[in-house]
């Protein structure tokens, strides 16, 4: 799929706070928005949609934009073909939930979409709650509605403005699955704003970092979740990687998984519900990972790698330092004592095998 | 007992709904405006808008009369229009009563617009609404407490004026001549009980109107959030 790039140019002054980006965003599975509450991530996003008038700038895809100071285009937001699903859902009171999903359906166009009412219903289990009063629903009801009504405006790219923030962590759990399986199951590129870093892990496909109104870092997830430079921003993700391998075959007999790795072979506890096949996401957690200078035998330890370090950073004053490790096509941090470092006579370019205790399943790649 | 004539009281409701449903059309794009802008000349047309509450109707009354009267550009114009004066008419009675009542349309229904708020036209426009069709399916829809608490108002304070009317169109029975000022000459001339008839008429009917109203609104509850 060759994507399409979203150019964002928005400078934006409110008192006492400035937005400035200028990036092309591709647009390509889901992008997240991530920053600290205040970054400026949901005034970008509705600058997007059109909510917000910037001062200057060019927001839209291609070359025919929806904002341009220069050429004083501002397409108001009901004409650009975006879906902004709120954080508060804002389901109209007056409607039931059908009558929110059919105001919706009713003014999109339904020429392009690959996709009919009866398939977002489906895809979001809504049956159920037609004919129920917005003000009777659960919070991750709601989100579920606000969300299919979002579909049924059947946009060009889905604005998704921290659907899960509003939510306590059951309601959370009860949503993420219905969002993982939107990009493969409708193929609309996403915006997720978000300032759960472990969501943006679950979900994102590529990372836009903003703090006080300004990019600090764009790139896909798996190398922006492993900088260090942006750990006092990501910082509530537990230091890891995250990698992309490949379900090879299941092992009934002993509940586990083969997954490859760039070559190498992990295995991990059974994931019934993936296929021989299937593009995953795993996270392996600094912590999770030693290192041994010889490949030891004998030991309970499973999913041994063999690599090379290419990274020793202290952490701090404290008892420990991080390691990177390449390994084929991919690389894996870990956390040693830095008495274990020297005692290793550990340094760049040394010889090593990553053990590693466990490896957690994250999402099926798009 | 000898019975009133009842010409001024079909008068006066008819006059109160043609003023309520010009000030309908009137009054609601004044209050969304003053709901929604960011203008600098809010609070002088909030200011306007409210004028008719503080004034003596003698004031509105007696503004009203030089403005309409025939030798005002307004007054010959809607001559020249119609072949009949604005001044002691019913029609000037309309134009009267909407200034009158302006407020009581207006400011229900800012305030319940401003309470509906921004976000639900959001919400339509990322449906893809236009602002027009956002307003009339969302906001109307939101707002109907205000709509029917604005009607009411001006409806009853259009029943109940009597100074501005005066002014404006005198006492021509049949077609100038409302109930509050029939029950006024009534009791100028000592007529009683026509007086009493016209006034416990009124005091009943604005009762069961206002009893209509708040049991429909208790029926039919405004569902918010």
């Amino acid at each position: 799929m060759s994507a399409e790039t979203l150019t964002v140019r928005v400078e934006l002054r409110f008192s006492g706070f400035d937005l400035n980006v200028s990036e092309e965003l591709r647009l390509d599975g889901v992008t997240a928005l991530f920053g600290p509450s205040g970054s400026g991530k949901s005034t970008l996003l509705r600058a997007i949609a059109g909510f917000e008038t910037p001062a200057s700038g060019r927001i839209g895809i291609g070359n025919r934009p929806w904002f341009d100071s220069e050429s004083s285009v501002n397409t108001p937001p009901h004409l650009r073909p975006v879906g902004f699903m709120f954080q508060d859902a804002r389901l109209l009171s007056h409607l039931d939930v059908a009558g929110n999903l059919d105001f919706a359906d009713k003014r999109s166009d339904h020429r392009e979409a690959g996709f009919s009412r009866a398939d977002v219903l489906a895809a979001l289990d809504l049956a159920s709650l037609l004919d129920r009063r917005t003000g009777s629903l659960s919070g991750g009801e709601r989100q579920r509605v606000a969300l299919a009504r979002t579909l049924l405006t059947r946009p060009a790219l889905l604005l998704l403005d921290e659907p899960l923030a509003a939510l306590d962590i059951d309601r959370k759990t009860e949503i993420l699955p219905y969002l993982e399986q939107l990009p493969k199951r409708f193929g609309i590129p996403t915006i997720y704003v978000s300032h759960a870093i472990d969501e943006v892990v679950q979900l994102a496909d590529q990372v836009l970092v903003l703090a006080a109104g300004r990019v600090q870092a764009y790139g896909p997830t798996a190398s922006i979740v492993e900088r260090l430079d942006l750990q006092p921003l990501t910082g509530r993700f537990e230091a890891g990687v995250v990698l992309d391998a490949q379900v090879m075959k299941h092992d009934p007999r002993l509940a586990l998984t083969h997954v490859d790795l760039g070559g190498e072979t992990l295995v991990m506890p059974i994931i019934e519900q993936l296929d021989p096949g299937d593009a995953i996401r795993l996270r392996i957690r600094a912590r999770d990972v030693a290192l041994a200078v010889e490949r030891p035998n004998r030991i309970s330890i499973r999913n041994i790698l063999p690599g090379t370090v290419s990274e020793i950073t202290p952490e701090g004053d404290t008892a420990f330092a991080e390691v990177f490790v390449a390994l084929q096509g991919s690389r894996i941090r870990a956390r040693l004592t830095r008495a274990a470092v020297e005692d290793l006579q550990l340094t760049r370019g040394a010889q090593v095998f990553a053990l590693i205790k466990s490896v957690s399943f994250d999402r099926r790649s798009a | 007992m000898t019975m009133p004539d009842l010409g001024p009281l079909w008068l006066t409701l008819n006059l109160a709904l043609v003023t309520t449903a010009i000030l309908l059309i009137v009054g609601t794009p004044i209050a969304w405006w003053l709901a929604t802008t960011r203008s600098a000349l809010k609070p002088a047309v909030e200011a306007v808008t409210a004028l008719p509450l503080v004034l003596p109707p003698t004031v509105l009354g007696f503004y009203l009369l030089v403005a309409l009267s025939p030798t005002s550009a307004l007054g010959k114009f809607w001559v020249d229009v119609t072949g009949d004066s604005l001044t002691f008419s019913f029609s000037g009675l309309v134009v009267a009563s909407i200034l009158y009542s302006l407020p009581f349309m207006v400011q229900p229904l800012a305030s319940a617009f401003e309470q509906v708020g921004a976000g639900p036209m959001e919400a339509a426009a990322s449906m893809r609404a236009s602002p027009l069709d956002a307003f009339f399916n969302v906001v109307v829809p939101l707002s109907k407490r205000g709509f029917l608490t604005a009607s009411v108002l001006t409806f009853a304070h259009t029943i109940g004026e009597f100074g501005v009317v005066l002014m404006v169109g005198g006492a021509i029975p049949g077609r100038t001549k409302v109930i509050s000022i029939a029950i006024y000459e009534h009791v100028e001339t000592l007529r009683y009980s026509e007086a009493h008839i016209l006034s416990a008429g009124l005091v009943i009917f604005s009762f069961c109107v206002l009893l209509m109203v708040y049991s429909v609104n208790r029926r039919f509850p405004v569902h918010v959030g």
